[in-house]
């Protein structure tokens, strides 16, 4: 069933309601045969919802699909399996603790003989995939013990080995270092002289460098479709966002700072991870007040143990951590608050907010037990909420009433509820972990603001992501953390993509 | 009693005692490694008891007593698969709190089985149950003959069900969906399996599995129903499964081990060894308790998702 060639895919005004949004407003989309079709938009635009309709994921509330001309109904991903639609989902759909041959076992319904599953036939079709698309992949390894890079790849295999001609990728760089995206953006155009692919991303320079046409989705609707060619990414950028954006830039130039003088002072510090690892081996950092420091590196190279071990949250195995001259290396959360820390965590939802306190409550989290917010074991309930809506002002936080619960917000006005509570309290330092990951650009203007009107208030500012761009565009210094260590430390005016992605890999070369 | 003779005792009577425990224990494996786990194992091992012991009890002397046995134990297969599936209907369909739904079902069981026992039964009635089938020749070979070769059928049945979940759970495609459901739903719901079916499916042959140890319970072990019969059997089955890191090979290592204890308490006390009694009874569950603690918390194993509910449109 279904051999025939895709020559065209197209979307006729689907509709996808959930609860209180309408995630897909009469969508038209087609695409052709042997094209690379971009859909960029803001998060929450629609755009994983619509390819979730696509794979009969979901079911629409009103629309046609058409496949060839014809109209096709996708029950569930089998359907779309079965005419050659096969995606690469965003979050790695793959069991870990399974072998690769595994994974693709689980959805080639040919390998499933009644009492036998045939996994010879399967380690065979993975073969002949990975030679065909020169897509290197290990069918007997478990699938946990794969890099993020690999993990990656053995998706594509695994969909182009149920037979997909049509490839959906919902942002499939996101969790990739620059060198990975760019082979992976070489692969996939030259995989395109073969297949239809629809490329999902809000990293508009890869939208640029492998997609023929482009379709902007905002809130739910197309807004633009046309040419790749024809557009600038600031174009681009504009029309997702639906006003002219333009991230701010530190400007580092001149003060050369004297060394020894941080605000922050990290010596030797050696911290142990979940596992008994040694996570940080020997981390010494200064950063000096009104500075920025960013610290890259691919995620789970000690960047969270370092901001919880900075931050009171994780036991320090020996070093010292100095907050203006104030030994805080060991000591529990309250203390470090106490010293003038403040903390953007990694998990806004978990670790940020309490979800289902309100936002006024959220606000004064970290002060609640004493004045202004409370008094003799009351809480000042009026102070609260004035405090609140001044903050809602200040930080434009988008919330029906401040007495809304901190967790039904969308991300960025979570995170802003977490960076007016942190700023408010005017902090000596700020260690900020991924603070724009997963936010639209609008916020991600906000937030990059924010973080500078800081610096040049004097706070010592450890900006922790895996984001080169924002990082490169706020850091006066960008130290490169790899396995625990520091690998080197370097001006933000000398960075490069290409050194840091290298140096995120672990190669340093003089 | 010499010590040679005290330690055969204790082998010969451990074999048989861990036979509940290894037929509920590879039922609840199916079902963790599907993502849910069953706390109501004991209720449906209760029920499975009380209906496996009624034709029996009713039969006894009519022409049709010979069958008696036969259609207790399909009985209690069917009830134990209904109750897995009621489980599934509360806890995959509604979404339910797995271990307060667990918690409720083994009450429900319990409660069920002992009422209608008291109505229509009453006191503690024995039955003549299922009788010891050695096999011939293997059963004559000294020693191990005893241990292994010289019990009723249940008992071999059991065992050769270990490697046969075993090569069900990793060789087949239906393992295949039920640990791929169990560690990451959303990835099996992405390849087109209906993960929803697969845990009823998952649930069912935990119940039946659960259904048929109670039925060794009335019919085979004691030969008799009473209220407290099952006395935690289930709830060491649970234990059993973390302890076999969810293979059944090692479920059957510690339903093996429990059972060994247990034996080993009563003979303690049969042989009138001066050793507090209170503690002789203690002892299995202490060694689960220790053993648990102990056991190597190995990565990447068992069922991730375990005791999550999966809804396929809840936004991540």
């Amino acid at each position: 069933m279904g051999h025939e060639p895709i020559r065209s895919l197209e979307l006729r005004g689907i509709t996808k309601r959930f609860p209180g949004i309408l995630a897909c407003d009469h969508i038209d989309l087609s695409v052709g045969e042997h094209s690379v079709r971009a859909l960029v938009g803001e998060n929450g635009a629609g755009k994983t919802t619509l390819m979730n309709i696509l794979m009969g994921l979901y079911q629409p509330d009103e629309g046609r699909i058409l496949l060839n001309g014809s109209e096709v109904r996708f029950r569930s991903p089998n359907d779309a399996f079965d005419h050659g639609i096969g995606m690469v989902h965003q979050h790695f759909m793959l069991v870990q603790n399974m072998t690769v041959a595994e994974n693709v076992a689980l959805g080639m319904k040919s390998s499933h003989r009644p009492f036998r599953l045939d996994i010879g036939a399967v380690r065979k079709r993975i073969l002949e995939v990975s030679e065909r698309h020169d897509l290197p992949v290990n069918p007997d390894a478990l699938v946990w013990q794969l890099s993020v890079g690999e993990q990656q790849r053995v998706e594509l295999v695994k969909t182009l080995c149920l037979g997909a001609r049509f490839l959906i990728l919902d942002e499939p760089t996101s969790a990739l270092t620059p060198q990975e995206t760019d082979e992976l953006i070489a692969l996939l155009s030259k995989m395109s002289s073969e297949l239809s692919i629809v490329f999902i991303s809000h990293k508009l320079h890869e939208v640029k460098a492998l997609s023929d046409t482009v379709s902007i989705l905002r809130r739910g609707r197309i807004v633009f479709e046309g040419r790749t060619e024809d557009q600038t990414p600031a174009d681009l950028a504009a029309l997702m966002t639906g006003h002219d954006v333009e991230l701010p830039r530190v400007d580092s130039g001149g003060a050369e700072r004297p060394v020894g003088t941080g605000m922050l002072s990290i010596r030797e510090l050696c911290v142990k991870g979940d596992r008994g690892n040694l996570a940080l081996d020997g981390v010494t950092l200064d950063i000096a007040p009104g500075e920025i420091v960013g610290l890259a590196g691919v995620s789970g190279n000690g960047q969270r143990e370092f901001a919880e071990a900075l931050n009171g949250l994780r036991g320090v195995d020996s070093g010292s951590i100095l907050l203006d001259g104030a030994q805080i290396a060991g000591r529990c959360a309250g203390a470090v608050i106490g010293e003038g820390m403040g903390y953007i965590p990694e998990d806004r939802n978990t670790e940020g907010i309490v979800p289902s306190f309100s936002v006024r409550e959220n606000l004064v989290l970290k002060d609640i037990g004493g004045e202004p917010w409370s008094k003799a074991g009351f809480l000042r309930l009026g102070a609260i909420a004035d405090n609140a809506n001044d903050l809602k002002e200040r930080f434009d936080i988008r919330c029906p009433t401040t007495d809304t619960a901190a967790g039904s917000l969308s991300g960025g006005n979570i995170q802003k509820v977490i960076l007016a509570r942190e700023l408010a309290r005017g902090p000596k330092a700020l260690v900020a972990v991924y603070p724009t990951r997963g936010l639209d650009m609008g916020a991600e203007e906000f937030i990059h603001k924010q973080l500078l009107a800081r610096r040049s208030e004097g706070v010592a500012i450890l900006l922790i992501s895996e984001e080169l761009e924002e990082i490169m565009n706020l850091s006066d210094r960008i130290a490169v953390i790899y396995k625990g260590k520091i690998l080197k430390v370097v001006p933000g005016k000398d960075a490069s993509k290409r050194s840091l992605g290298l140096l995120m890999a672990g190669v340093v070369d003089e | 009693m010499n010590a040679g003779s005290f330690v055969l005792n204790i082998l010969i009577l451990g074999v048989p005692f861990s036979v509940a425990l290894l037929l509920a224990a590879l039922g609840e494996t199916i079902n963790q490694r599907a993502g849910i786990f069953n706390l109501g194992c004991e209720g449906i091992m209760a029920m499975g008891a009380f209906v496996a012991f009624l034709p029996p009890f009713f039969m006894a002397g009519t022409p049709q007593a010979p069958f008696a046995n036969l259609i207790g134990l399909v009985l209690a297969i069917v009830v134990g698969a209904l109750l897995g599936i009621l489980f599934a209907l509360v806890v995959v369909t509604f979404r339910a709190p797995q271990g307060i739904a667990g918690i409720g079902l083994q009450m429900l069981g319990w409660g069920v089985a002992g009422t209608l026992f008291r109505h229509y039964v009453g006191g503690v009635t024995g039955v003549a149950g299922i009788a010891a089938f050695p096999i011939p020749g293997l059963s004559r070979i000294p020693v191990l003959g005893q241990i292994l070769f010289n019990h009723n059928p249940l008992v071999y049945l059991a065992f050769l069900l270990v490697p046969v979940f075993w090569y069900v759970l990793f060789k087949t495609p239906w393992g295949l969906k039920v640990r791929a459901v169990g560690t990451y739903p959303r990835a099996a719901d992405s390849l087109g399996i209906p993960v929803a079916r697969v845990r009823y499916q998952a649930l069912a042959l935990g119940g039946a599995m659960a259904g048929l140890a109670g039925a060794y319970l009335s019919l085979a072990q004691a030969k008799m129903f009473a209220d407290d019969l099952i006395a935690g059997r289930g709830f060491i089955a649970v234990a059993l499964v973390y302890f076999g890191r969810w293979n059944p090979v090692g479920v059957m290592v510690g339903a093996l081990l429990f059972s060994l204890a247990q034996a080993l308490q009563l003979s303690i006390q049969v042989a009138g060894i001066d050793f507090p009694y209170e503690f002789a009874v203690m002892l299995p569950y202490v060694l689960v308790i220790v053993v648990l603690a102990l056991v190597r918390k190995a990565r990447m194993v068992g069922p991730t998702e375990l005791g999550k509910p999966f809804d396929r449109e809840q936004r991540v």
